[in-house]
């Protein structure tokens, strides 16, 4: 087992972390731009292509977790359906395509959405 | 009447004859509980909604004031009342309940004294025998309608306050036995640009100091007039900003014991409230229940309450527009001879 990947995942997923502290904390921005900002950073981060494989790829192999479980890899998630798509079907795929690897967590979000709502009455 | 600018001295200084304060368990808890009428365990107070919860809350210290003041509600001619959400529903659906005739009226948070001032105006004119002023806040709507909704469980800075739970009346009468009001300053909106609803402390500040000095300046009196003078719930940030803004104008504060009621109704280091409470009960209770029970003690004779309000909308702050703000003062004397 390589203890290492368990402190660069640990270090890099904190690292994101803290930049989505800072931006709450030091530029004002919500929760929710937060989020969509560090969503468009993995979206990003994956266009950028080094050698045959994207940026953000390379930092899930070196961080593993680190990488993945932050919100910024469904960015990453999206570039990556739609690439594939278009590889497959051209131009369409790109539409088709954006929910193709995510559609795990969206349809999860949903369906444990309905179970919450139907089991409890958020008075907000 | 009319003194200086802003300020009415009542001839007729209207008596504050009896209060009512709720509140719920955060308040409970903090130093003052023990001077609440009614502390609630509960924060939905088993209603199904917490706007139903924060009416309840109105109702009960509405009513109970009136008890105190061994009155029934039909001689209680005019209810003023106002607070925090939209279309101040929790005073409106209240003042239904209570079949009162009822002035609606909006200062945000200073909302308490802007009430008490109307009331005390009405009372002192001869417009009325009996008048009552009340308002009241919860800490789950204002959350709702001004931030996130609770259950997103959205972090907040350390300059962000806590929405006191409760709610407090008063009755006016041209006769009888307590304090009396003797006058009222009313302010002017007051915006220094501050766009961060959650340091409203600080936005309000220079709102409850312009305040304050008109009101000396109005009635040609120095701050060592009172025993104390409180703002309404400028907390940590905005109280000390408050502080340097007195020394910056030259106004002598330090004279007298200058306080915060968002400061005196939590302990700051063991409850969960950042750097103080806020909301429109936060003055009302910390006054009508705390202060007026210390003055009707003797421990205080004349007092300044000084409610601040930040005069913000969701819709305002989202748009990117400051923060216009507000504070009125109503002076309060106890046993001292005219």
């Amino acid at each position: 087992m390589d203890w290492m990947q368990f402190l660069w995942a640990f270090l890099v997923g904190g690292a994101i972390c803290v930049i989505g502290q800072l931006m709450i904390d030091v530029l004002k921005l919500t929760p929710a731009h937060t989020m969509t900002a560090l969503v468009v950073v993995g979206a990003i981060v994956d266009g950028i292509m080094i050698g045959k494989k994207s940026l953000y790829d390379r930092l899930i192999e070196f961080a593993g977790a680190g990488a993945t479980v932050p919100i910024t890899s469904f960015g990453n998630a999206l570039v990556h359906g739609a690439l594939q798509e278009y590889k497959l079907h051209g131009w369409i795929g790109l539409i088709t395509g954006i929910f193709e690897v995510t559609s795990a967590g969206i349809s999860a979000t949903i369906i444990f959405s309905f179970i919450a709502a139907v089991l409890f009455r958020p008075k907000g | 009447m009319l003194a200086g600018h802003q300020t009415w001295k009542f001839v007729n200084p209207p008596v504050i004859v009896s209060t009512a304060t709720v509140v719920g368990p955060e308040e409970g808890k903090g130093p003052l509980g023990d001077h609440f009428d009614i502390v609630h365990e509960d924060m939905t107070l088993g209603q199904d909604s917490w706007e139903k919860a924060e009416r309840k809350l109105m109702e009960e210290a509405a009513t109970l004031a009136i008890e105190n003041a061994k009155l029934t509600k039909e001689r209680v001619k005019f209810f003023v009342g106002g607070d925090l959400l939209n279309q101040i529903i929790s005073n409106s659906f209240a003042a239904r309940t209570l079949s009162i005739p009822y002035i609606g009226v909006f200062g945000a948070c200073s909302t308490s004294m802007e009430s008490l001032a109307l009331a005390s105006l009405i009372v002192s004119s001869g417009a009325a025998d009996y008048a009552m002023a009340g308002t009241c806040s919860h800490n789950c709507t204002a959350e709702k309608q001004f931030r996130y909704p609770t259950e997103y469980g959205s972090q907040k800075p350390p300059t962000a306050q806590y929405t006191v739970t409760g709610a407090g009346a008063a009755v006016l009468a041209r006769e009888g036995d307590g304090p009396v009001v003797t006058a009222a300053t009313i302010g002017r909106v007051v915006d220094m640009g501050i766009t961060d609803p959650f340091n409203m402390g600080a936005a309000m500040a220079p709102a409850a100091v312009d305040t304050i000095q008109a009101h000396l300046r109005d009635l040609g009196i120095e701050p060592d007039h009172y025993d104390l003078i409180v703002t309404g719930d400028l907390a940590s940030v905005g109280y000390k900003i408050a502080v340097e803004l007195f020394a910056k104008h030259g106004v002598p504060i330090r004279k007298t014991r200058y306080y915060d009621c968002g400061l005196m109704i939590y302990d700051l280091d063991k409850q969960p409230v950042q750097a103080g409470g806020s909301g429109c009960a936060c003055s009302a209770v910390v006054a009508y229940g705390h202060l007026l029970k210390r003055m009707r003690a003797g421990e205080l004779k004349r007092i300044l309450v000084v409610a601040t309000g930040a005069l913000l909308s969701p819709l305002s702050y989202q748009q990117g527009e400051s923060i216009p703000c507000i504070a009125h003062a109503v002076a309060i004397e106890s046993g001292v001879d005219a």
